[in-house]
């Protein structure tokens, strides 16, 4: 048994839905007239209400990040490891609140809700978001529950991208802002992947352009297509390597063309592809690797990021994966020196771990311990 | 708390900002911010060296001194502390450059290898010295650039770094003299306070 093994979940949780029926302001310039959060809590909220941490999820996370739905619920929620009592975000000293963005497929507004005005779903037709868009609708859900100011805004990879927005746009909301895994903005190579899975989803027919609901198809293979090419990328070589070598799941090289020779690595591909393409929507994929895309935290403060970042009041964790290439260790120093130039409190470390960009959402030995003791010191002053 | 950290503090202006170039665990920052209300920041390579400190719920940043200090401005803290770190970088003169770069002043401390110890040692039985404060082989240690109170001094002079005051530690608490007087002989540390 391991450790983790021994350590406690939060047990059954039950997503719970928050209404805003004052219109939101769109960074694009549109406003959604209403919209609806679907989000869920863990822990409980201090009578100073200062207990309350964010998780702000990446490109295809929900609300769902801790504990189980149902007895007979076979998969835990997606950060499992690092929400609960005694992991590193703490449960039993924080209060936890873990949305699906607005513009998802989980339950809050997003592509597949209806549009007020027409009756039919948005589809393609959902205003495009940006990271303030989200910033901004998650300050309303503070509101809604009581929360002036969160004790942490946490997030991996697009996630951590949303927490240091968070810092900029409500800088007395929020005392420590932890990025994990993330960037500033997307390079060149990054929005080349995302290039492609978006490609992958248009060139499937039964996308039509977006309009697959009137249409009763499902761009399935496209969708499939865009997470395959996604997987690769959020592994290391050596974690590939590792999970999969060059292991053969059916056939044999001596048949040679007769069967069909199957390598271990394309069956997980397509395993991960089609999971996905039935839990996923496509507009909604769209529209997050859009906004990732899109997300360059310092353009509107003159491109200097240590400008930006003098905004900011909170305290920093950066945490980074020594084999991450999708936002690997050099982004992350990026972040740390602009917070260090613009002499804001920062702490950063730089976790050795094969597993590649996946490793954030892995109980990687250090990380647990780095992530742990700031959380530790973060509910100190909470 | 080391000696030399001890005698360190009081050149430490209260509420300024200190960087502390491979702070450990952090104990010093700690106690600074404590004592003197200074902001500081840790730099340190040691994984769990870092955890220690982030429990101490300072700031440390994990970064090697090998590579470079670039990141840090000009002039972006008041004081630069390397305790004890001179002797294990790969280019201790651009250290002590980069230090008062970053800093208006510096504080070094480092071994003294001119220690009569270490003469003996190295005199009578030829070998290079392995003692309870230099405990590593030679092969193994990762204390690569040796220097003495001597060398120190004309490194300094040489750069035109300015000694604002130097300190020493003595091999017994009761003759403070002897180091303090002879410091190339008798100092086990040497404690400088430097500026540009």
């Amino acid at each position: 048994m391991t450790l983790q093994d021994n350590r406690q979940s939060v047990g059954i949780v039950t997503p719970r839905v928050a209404r805003f029926s004052e219109p939101l302001a769109l960074a694009c310039g549109r406003e959604l007239v209403d919209y609806e959060l679907v989000y869920e809590t863990y822990g409980e909220l201090n009578a100073q209400r200062s207990n309350a941490v964010l998780i702000c999820h990446a490109l295809s996370g929900h609300h769902h990040a801790a504990g189980y739905h149902s007895e007979e619920d076979k998969k835990p929620g997606w950060w499992e490891e690092c929400i609960g009592p005694g992991k590193p975000i703490d449960t039993d000293r924080f209060f936890v609140v873990s949305l699906n963005n607005l513009g998802g497929c989980h339950g809050s507004t997003g592509p597949t809700s209806i549009n007020p005005q027409t009756g039919e779903p948005w589809g393609p037709d959902f205003p495009p978001l940006r990271a303030r868009d989200w910033v901004n609708s998650q300050a309303r859900l503070a509101d809604s529950l009581g929360i002036d100011c969160w004790a942490a805004v946490v997030g991996g990879s697009l996630g951590g991208m949303q927490a240091m927005r968070w810092s900029l746009e409500y800088p007395d909301r929020i005392r420590h802002c932890i990025v994990i895994a993330a960037a500033m903005k997307l390079s060149a190579q990054n929005l080349a992947f995302n290039e492609v899975a978006r490609q992958a989803i248009l060139s499937d027919p039964a996308f039509a352009d977006g309009h697959y609901h009137e249409r009763g198809t499902v761009p399935s293979q496209g969708l499939a297509l865009a997470r395959m090419v996604g997987h690769i990328t959020y592994l290391s070589d050596h974690a590939m390597a590792n999970k999969f070598g060059r292991d053969l799941r059916s056939g044999s090289f001596e048949q040679g063309e007769e069967k069909n020779v199957e390598f271990q690595v394309q069956s997980y591909l397509r395993y991960q592809g089609s999971q996905f393409s039935g839990n996923f929507d496509a507009n909604t994929y769209m529209l997050m690797t859009r906004a990732l895309d899109y997300f360059d935290l310092a353009r509107e403060y003159d491109n200097d990021p240590v400008a930006a970042f003098s905004h900011a009041r909170c305290s920093f964790l950066v945490i980074s994966f020594s084999t991450d290439w999708r936002f690997s260790p050099a982004r992350s120093r990026e972040i740390v020196d602009a917070l260090i130039a613009a002499d804001r409190p920062v702490t950063y470390a730089e976790i050795e771990a094969d597993e590649g960009h996946d490793a954030f959402l892995l109980p990687i030995p250090r990380y647990m311990d780095v992530f742990s003791a700031y959380m530790r010191r973060v509910g100190e002053t909470a | 708390m080391r000696l030399d950290l001890a005698h360190i503090q009081r050149w430490i202006e209260p509420g300024s900002r200190v960087l502390d170039l491979g702070c450990g665990n952090g104990e010093f920052l700690q106690l600074l911010r404590d004592q003197r209300q200074v902001r500081g920041t840790g730099i340190e390579i040691d994984p769990q060296e870092i955890t220690a400190a982030i429990e101490r719920g300072l700031n440390i940043v994990e970064q090697n001194l090998d590579q470079g200090l670039a990141n840090f401005p000009d002039r972006s803290f008041d004081t630069v502390v390397m305790a004890h770190a001179l002797q294990a970088v790969h280019f201790p003169d651009r250290v002590l450059d980069e230090m008062l770069r970053i800093g208006r002043e510096g504080i070094v401390t480092f071994p003294n290898f001119g220690h009569w110890r270490c003469r003996v040692h190295l005199g009578t039985r030829g070998r290079m010295p392995v003692s309870r404060f230099m405990p590593y082989n030679w092969y193994d240690t990762p204390n690569i650039h040796f220097c003495t109170v001597n060398d120190f001094e004309a490194l300094c002079e040489q750069k035109n770094i300015r000694i604002l005051a130097r300190d020493v530690v003595g091999n017994t608490q009761r003759q403070p003299l002897l180091a303090t007087t002879w410091p190339n002989l008798f100092a086990t540390t040497a404690i400088y306070h430097i500026t540009r």
